[in-house]
């Protein structure tokens, strides 16, 4: 699942599990291969409900659950001492067993240069999820699902990843508003998504004994695991909507298929330490649909001084699978 | 070392994705129709003409023109034009001034069904 956690970004040095992620891969390989034998000959929708279309965001994870890949590059400085310029590149990849349940496996490759001149690289957690989207609405362009993540601690490289892992069951919705009355028929367009849920980490504490060069003893440092609501929601006007349900305005290509997008993925600490305290971006976006891909870019500004001080970039490139390979990998299954 | 790997089996992975048989055209959206969507018309058009961006299967693709009542006032022969497998089209007696609702249900050429509507008025 894609909100990014600000709070607690430390990060621990631990003995990473290779052969656990070479498995996964492996077994996605797997998946990837036997699905064309079991696909069936019918794909159904990605994202849609009724007249409304659903595009993949940038952060805040979608209400649907279809076969897909994306790649999400974000690009922040971080202020500090020292301060810092980190890039990350996410992968996502979504496979459907079932019409409406499939599994979701991210990664994410990041970078992050300071600016003392040291910097710091490598993969992060291996992310494994479900989702289950268990309602779909068309008359009232509505979509509700619920996953769950995990983020498999000790997957990474040691200098960016956590070393515990997070469960983090949430809960997914979107909300088009075409069925508002026609003497508001220009808020038709719009549609709000949502996603909400408490990662758990599961470790509570991580213990780190250092060598006091003060005293000359061994001192245990001792860094608390937070649980993290995570909150996101979007705002979306969908220019596609309008030419097509609502009033051709005479749009060109490639206006006539975009989407703006606001993003507002939060955080809140739920731990005695920093109990109560919100972390977040807003990021104002476009996102343009094509038949079998999406492009979207994306600001990322901080909501608050914890959550930076300077504005981010979001870059996302999303392949429909179910519309590239209707009869193979972009099937369900299992139909 | 490892990075360099993954990095080596995520590029393949990919690669075999865009490999995989079946590429299609996906869902069909509308592009453009007459009478535009929420125009308003002075003249009865003689039908509704639907330009969608993929290529439609016949025999599982419907269109419907519904008045104020929801009650179907077109002429029933709402079809994919045979020379033009994108357009669908639906005859329209003479009809009298209101609001019209054209309802469509399309399903591509891969299978994908997609389906909409909307309005358009004649003054």
């Amino acid at each position: 699942m894609k909100i990014r956690t600000m709070i607690g970004a430390e990060k621990y040095s631990v003995c990473g599990r290779p052969y656990l992620r070479s498995l996964l891969i492996v077994c996605l390989f797997v998946v990837i291969f036997f699905s064309p034998i079991f696909a069936p000959r019918n794909a159904s929708a990605h994202g849609i409900a009724g007249n409304r279309f659903f595009p993949t965001t940038f952060t805040v994870d979608d209400p649907f659950i279809s076969d897909e890949f994306s790649l999400l590059v974000h690009h922040n400085k971080q202020s500090g001492d020292p301060s810092s310029k980190q890039t990350d590149i996410s992968i996502d990849y979504s496979k459907r067993l079932f019409p409406n349940f499939g599994f979701e496996f991210h990664e994410a490759y990041m970078h992050q240069k300071f600016s003392d001149g040291s910097s710091a690289h490598g993969w992060d957690n291996l992310g494994l999820g479900a989702k289950w989207q268990f309602l779909t609405d068309e008359k009232r362009e509505l979509i509700m699902s619920v996953g769950t993540d995990f983020d498999i601690g000790g997957t990474g490289a040691h200098q960016v990843a956590e070393s515990f892992s997070t469960i983090t069951p949430m809960f997914f919705f979107g909300k088009g508003l075409g069925d508002l009355p026609g003497s508001v028929n220009f808020l038709r367009p719009l549609a709000v998504t949502g996603a909400l849920g408490v990662s758990f980490p599961t470790r509570s504490r991580n213990v780190h004994t250092v060598f006091n060069e003060e005293t000359g003893d061994f001192d245990q440092d001792i860094e608390h695991n937070s649980k993290i609501l995570n909150w996101g929601f979007t705002v979306q006007y969908s220019l596609m909507y309008l030419q097509q349900h609502v009033k051709d305005i005479g749009l060109p290509d490639p206006f006539k298929r975009m989407i703006l997008v606001v993003e507002f993925p939060m955080q809140t600490n739920l731990s005695r330490d920093n109990k109560g305290l919100t972390t977040g971006t807003i990021n104002p976006g476009i996102v343009w649909a094509g038949k079998s891909f999406e492009f979207g870019i994306a600001a990322e500004l901080p909501v608050n001084a914890r959550s930076g001080k300077t504005v981010g970039i979001l870059g996302l490139i999303h392949f429909f699978l179910d519309d590239l390979f209707p009869g193979s990998i972009g099937s369900p299954i299992f139909h | 070392m490892r990075s360099v790997i993954n990095t080596k089996m995520a590029a393949l992975l990919f690669l075999m994705l865009l490999a995989m048989p079946g590429v299609s055209s996906g869902h069909a959206f509308p592009d453009h129709s007459a009478p535009k969507v929420g125009e308003a018309v002075t003249a009865p058009p003689a039908g509704v003409y639907i330009w969608f961006d993929g290529n439609l299967e016949p025999t599982f693709s419907k269109i419907v023109v519904q008045d104020t009542n929801g009650k179907a006032v077109d002429q029933g022969n709402g079809r994919v034009n045979p020379s033009n497998s994108v357009l669908l089209e639906v005859g329209l007696p003479k009809l009298p001034p209101g609001t019209y609702k054209v309802l469509w249900n399309v399903v591509s050429r891969d299978g994908h069904r997609t389906s909409g509507d909307y309005s358009f008025q004649i003054k």
